[in-house]
């Protein structure tokens, strides 16, 4: 068979940080970074050099940290049985030299110990996941950029991991492709497992994920729920664009309150953007306001709860990461 | 020193018998099988390949002219063990053999890294040791394969100007044993210079300084004093080569190694080398930009 395995109900379902350094000669990779990471979908974020990668190859033990310690489901990530239980789909776009799509996926597979009929089975379901069973027997060497992305992915989740890390897995993929690859790991997180993805396409990152980590300068700037972490920047006001049929009614209304900073007209006068540094206490106002004087409310969206939001405002720059 | 007690004893004997065996059996045979496309597919094995048709070509080459003017063979073939002990020795050992498992050997690990493909290894559930051992009998069988196989035809086609008739006297007269000896010896070079070359691939980033080092020290041993000779692998293979050489009037003569002492040291530093090659890997890190 093919080794004892890992999940186990002592093992506990997180990954831990604690207090990492990794430092590259004398430039820093990650500092003093405390996170962990649970089952669902956790999103990596940041400009280049912010230490995503790192943390993706600490946590998979393809680096040592200089101080402080991971922990993966309790061990240590360079544990060879851990392996079983991760898949890293890194940014290297490279292979070994002369394999089919099928091969390569199978090969990896052969060095979990799996027979060959078995290892055979799943590197065609792994393959036919990612959409490249009509290419698989053809060398790699031979695939665009878009394939060589799709069988680097059939090779992580082929020996079904409960840990999948994917350092920038949209890179090269069509519309279509990216919609399965996000179906893809939103099943996986789904079914209990840990997705953790790096990318830069914060509007995906934005739909996809359940947890979002930023990080600048190899620090972790905010670490969360999209939603808690925009609620806790207290340096930025809670942006909110209220659509109703009294605008200026109600922006008398509301510019009177402490927590409101500012209140704009929208183009179109049927809408206004306020200001508000306490979300909570706005919303209870909205509701009372709306009763007592009348106002027929149409929308009320929050303009900047997004992740480009919260990166523009912790990391600053366009709201995109180059 | 504390002998173990019988407990410890059943309980050492108990944790080799649960080991995984068989899982290291079919991932040392998948090791193997990757490792083996990689070698036909990339430029791996192209260099060792090289050396090791070279001598073949240069021997068919003079057969070749020889035959074409008619002139047989240069020496008698008593002679011609001799010098084909002498070819073997100062060619074939300490330069085709060597550099093919220089080239081979360092790149087994050294390879993936330039090639960026280490981390699919490190990111299997396969030990460092495993890998270790893996890797090291995939590029043994490789030199093995390419030297025995250009040795046995080496020695072949020196004796072909000769005659039919003469080479399979002389094959009957001795002959076959001395082709099988030299097998033999170049199989153990292969098995004693992969591990040192495995080993420093893995210790050092550019191991070419230190192989030309190695190199210098395995070409003057001949002169170094006897108990120094024994720290080199060409000692031990000089050893059991069936005709000697005449090292000239700089050499220090030393005791031959009985044969089987000198293939036991060889296994035995062979594996030691092996040991550390594991140790160290186990703290490699997987980090491209430096390369």
């Amino acid at each position: 068979m093919t080794g004892p395995p890992v999940r186990s109900g002592d093992a506990p379902l997180e990954i831990v940080f604690e207090d990492v350094s990794k430092f590259y000669g004398e430039v820093l990779g990650v500092n003093r970074v405390t996170l962990t990471i649970r089952p669902g979908i956790t999103s990596l974020v940041g400009p280049n050099g912010a230490g995503k990668s790192t943390l993706m190859s600490l946590m998979t033990g393809l680096l040592r940290p200089t101080n402080g310690r991971v922990r993966v489901l309790g061990r240590p990530p360079y544990d060879a049985e851990l392996m079983r239980q991760v898949g890293y789909c890194t940014q290297h776009d490279s292979f070994p030299p002369g394999l089919t799509g099928r091969r390569f996926v199978e090969s990896a597979l052969a060095l979990h110990g799996m027979p060959r009929s078995e290892a055979r089975r799943r590197a065609g379901e792994a393959l036919e996941r990612v959409g490249l069973t009509g290419a698989a027997d053809r060398r790699i060497g031979g695939y665009s950029k878009g394939m060589r992305q799709r069988v680097r992915l059939a090779h992580t989740i082929a020996h079904d991991p409960l840990i999948t890390v994917l350092d920038e897995p949209l890179n090269g993929l069509d519309p279509m492709a990216r919609a399965e690859v996000i179906a893809l790991l939103r099943d996986k997180a789904a079914s209990g497992g840990f997705v953790i993805v790096s990318s830069h396409i914060l509007h995906e990152v934005d739909a996809l994920s359940d947890r979002i980590v930023i990080l600048d300068g190899g620090c972790v700037m905010a670490d969360g729920e999209i939603h808690t972490v925009r609620g806790e920047i207290r340096a930025h006001p809670l942006q909110v664009l209220i659509r109703c049929n009294r605008p200026d009614l109600l922006a008398a209304s509301v510019l009177a309150q402490d927590h409101v900073v500012e209140v704009k007209m929208h183009a179109d006068r049927r809408g206004l953007l306020v200001a508000t540094r306490d979300a909570d206490r706005f919303y209870l106002l909205l509701n009372r306001v709306a009763l007592e004087d009348g106002i027929g409310i149409e929308s009320v969206t929050p303009a900047d709860d997004d992740v480009h939001a919260v990166y523009r405002y912790l990391v600053g720059g366009d709201g995109e990461p180059s | 020193m504390r002998l173990p007690s019988s407990a410890e004893a059943v309980e050492a004997v108990q944790a080799v018998r649960e080991a995984p065996w068989s899982l290291w059996s079919r991932q040392l045979r998948a090791i193997l099988a990757l490792e083996a496309r990689k070698m036909t597919s990339g430029r791996r094995a192209a260099f060792p390949a090289f050396l090791a048709l070279a001598p073949v070509l240069l021997f068919s080459i003079r057969l070749g002219v020889l035959s074409l003017m008619n002139a047989g063979a240069p020496t008698n073939p008593e002679m011609a063990s001799q010098e084909f002990a002498n070819f073997f020795q100062t060619v074939l050992l300490r330069l085709v053999v060597f550099f093919g498992c220089v080239a081979l050997f360092t790149a087994l690990f050294r390879g993936e890294v330039q090639e960026r493909t280490l981390h699919y290894y490190f990111l299997s559930p396969v030990r460092r040791e495993v890998l270790v051992a893996g890797k090291y009998l995939a590029g043994l069988l490789a030199t093995i394969v390419l030297f025995c196989g250009s040795v046995g035809l080496c020695y072949i086609l020196f004796f072909a100007p000769f005659g039919r008739a003469a080479v399979l006297e002389h094959l009957r007269g001795g002959g076959l044993g001395h082709l099988g000896a030299y097998l033999s010896v170049t199989a153990l070079a292969c098995l004693g210079y992969g591990a040192v070359f495995l080993a420093l691939g893995l210790l050092q980033k550019n191991a070419v300084v230190t192989s030309v080092g190695v190199l210098g020290w395995e070409s003057f041993n001949f002169m170094m004093p006897p108990l120094v000779k024994k720290i080199s692998v060409v000692h031990y293979l000089q050893s059991l080569c069936p005709v000697p050489v005449n090292e000239g009037p700089l050499a220090l003569i030393a005791q031959p190694t009985p044969p089987r002492f000198a293939i036991l040291c060889l296994v035995v530093v062979a594996t030691a080398l092996l040991v550390l090659a594991a140790w160290r890997l186990r703290r490699v890190e997987v980090l491209y930009t430096g390369e």
